[in-house]
């Protein structure tokens, strides 16, 4: 097949629409693609280590049926062909999902969540399952029960979390885009230290049924992708309603690519004083400064405005989430599936011994956390407060939306750090949540997209977040940005 | 508020988890640490507030009480840690 600009070491270098192209002009096969990417895999993987489970042989014959539809010239769908990977707290059917902890370290899933079906029916080709924070909760993929994950910029680093494995994974080649999921900043986190786009869309615009529930009111799955046009392509993929998930929206998704236009004249944007003032580290601040003037002179208009109830977000964020977490993850009781003790007394000791062995150091403080939050004599206290806090922080973004499209700001206080310097203080990991929770708290899309580095050479990303089910204008603003710059054309040196 | 490592003995019992002696102590000062953070929000005014549980306005989503497909046993005991004759196998519950 006659290629003439690419060769095989820089397919998985491409993003998804170019990758489509490729495929869909028949210059590239399905099979060889795939291939290129496991060697990919298989040549970095154990300096990376993004991934838990690598998909065997079963992934080249999926990848032929794939091609042989192509060669029947059957409809291609915009993800077909295109192999990827996912974060592992998505249930994918006879694969197993073991949300990186001791837990579900041999549940094999009877059935695929809905996304996974989403992209099954775009003939997207599966390539693994993604290392990850246990349960989800952490920000820096080192509470994982199987590995760390490292920051292909530096492997000194933490990739970010909790979703840590997809974030990496794209950053260097290992997928083509990845799904991740975001509780209080697990996609754009990683995504901002990777130097990848990643987007936490609107809560119920994607399904969380076969998401393995962390706090479910604050869930989402999204997608992690080398551009913002692979974003729009996979989004496109995965919202919707979805009748197996109550908390799922019943709206009508716009198609996502057509926001991806290069003008943002007129659009009107607005920076938190707070989240440019005490805690940021100084390069970051500079570098998401520089982003913000970018924007403007491509006309758009930003200000700075008042947002003091941010201050209360992370309070807010650990109760809420924790006391969601303690009661989802309830169900670990060692009877059903999953990990059991081998010693015990009686059942309350079967639970209280398997809990104790399965759970990571992590996990088992936050469902202390939200147990503590929601028993009797401190419910009003701590949980019900949190909530009423939650009504407040959404109304704080309702009045920033009366004067702006959007709002933007840094993601976190700083770039990623070195592996084992945040694991001792839990309450010093939490604070770098400062500028994710809110999204999830208030339930708003939230879009991450590359604009700098720091003098270590080191991501910065920069965040901006939407009304509810206003995505599209976060795409059209980041596609702007991304057309006059060229961050996201950088790749690690790995 | 303070932690005492009596409420942390009731909370973990709860919660169903095992707490050493080594580890009661460090998890007594951790929780109160960040229980203290916590309280933090006590500086908000929120009389009157409405508590928001769920972002989306939503009430009651209900489906047809029509049944549908379920698994096969098979496909339910295949991750079982322990069964036996088509059930799962658990300690003696009942005295």
């Amino acid at each position: 097949m006659e290629r003439d600009v690419f060769d095989m070491a820089e397919l998985y270098e491409l993003t998804v629409h170019e990758l489509s192209e490729l495929l869909k002009s028949r210059k590239l096969g399905v099979v060889e693609l795939t291939q290129a990417f496991l060697k990919r895999i298989d040549g970095i993987d154990s300096k990376v280590g993004s991934y838990i489970t690598v998909s065997g042989d079963e992934v080249l014959k999926k990848a032929g049926d794939v091609q042989a539809k192509i060669d029947r010239k059957e409809a291609m769908p915009p993800l077909a062909g295109i192999p990827m990977a996912v974060k592992d707290n998505m249930c994918t059917e006879g694969i197993p999902t073991t949300c990186a902890s001791k837990m579900l370290h041999n549940f094999i899933p009877p059935y695929n969540a809905t996304v996974i079906n989403k992209l099954y029916a775009q003939d997207s080709v599966l390539l693994g399952k993604l290392n990850m924070d246990e349960f989800a909760m952490g920000g820096s993929t080192e509470n994982s029960y199987f590995k760390q994950t490292k920051n292909p910029w530096d492997v000194e680093r933490v990739p970010g979390g909790s979703s840590g494995g997809s974030a990496a994974s794209v950053a260097c080649g290992e997928a083509a885009f990845a799904l991740g999921s975001d509780t209080g900043g697990s996609i754009r986190q990683p995504a901002s230290f990777c130097g990848v786009v990643g987007m936490k869309p609107t809560y119920g615009a994607v399904s969380r049924f076969g998401l393995v529930a962390f706090a479910s009111s604050l869930d989402q799955i999204g997608p992690l992708t080398r551009d913002v046009t692979d974003c729009a392509l996979v989004l496109n993929a995965i919202t919707g309603h979805d009748p197996m998930d109550s908390t799922s929206a019943d709206v009508e998704h716009p198609d996502y690519t057509k926001a991806l236009v290069n003008d943002i004249k007129g659009l009107k944007i607005g920076i938190p004083s707070e989240y440019i003032s005490e805690g940021i580290n100084a390069e970051v601040k500079k570098v998401i400064l520089e982003a913000v003037e970018t924007l403007q002179k491509l006309g758009a208009y930003c200000e700075e405005f008042s947002f003091p109830i941010n201050e209360y977000a992370i309070p807010a964020y650990y109760l809420i989430s924790s006391a969601e977490a303690s009661s989802n993850l309830a169900r670990y009781d060692g009877i059903k599936y999953g990990y059991r003790a081998e010693k015990f007394t009686d059942l309350l000791d079967l639970y209280k011994q398997t809990r104790s062995e399965g759970f990571g150091v992590e996990v088992k403080r936050r469902i202390m956390l939200g147990t503590y939050a929601l028993s009797s004599g401190y419910y009003d206290a701590y949980y019900k407060k949190a909530l009423q806090v939650r009504t407040l922080i959404r109304r704080g973004f309702d009045q920033a939306f009366g004067k702006y499209d959007f709002v933007i700001g840094p993601t976190a206080p700083t770039t990623a750090y070195k592996i084992g310097e945040k694991i001792d203080d839990p309450l010093a990991m939490y604070l770098g949540d400062i500028y994710t929770v809110s999204a999830n708290i208030a339930g708003l899309p939230g879009l991450v997209i590359p604009c700098g580095f720091d003098s270590n050479n080191l991501p910065v990303g920069l965040q901006l977040i939407g009304k509810p089910f206003d995505e599209s204008i976060l795409l059209r603003a980041a596609y702007t940005f991304e057309q006059n710059t060229a961050f996201h054309k950088l790749r690690p040196e790995i | 508020m303070k932690v005492t490592r009596e409420t942390i003995e009731h909370v973990a019992n709860l919660a169903r988890l095992n707490i050493s002696e080594q580890e009661k102590e460090k998890i007594t000062l951790e929780m109160e640490n960040i229980i203290n953070y916590m309280d933090k929000l006590n500086e908000l005014d929120t009389t009157g507030i409405k508590a928001m549980e769920h972002v989306i306005p939503m009430k009651n989503v209900l489906r047809e009480d029509k049944v549908e497909k379920s698994f096969d046993r098979e496909k339910i005991l295949a991750n079982a840690p322990l069964h036996d004759n088509g059930f799962f196998k658990v300690p003696k519950v009942v005295e």
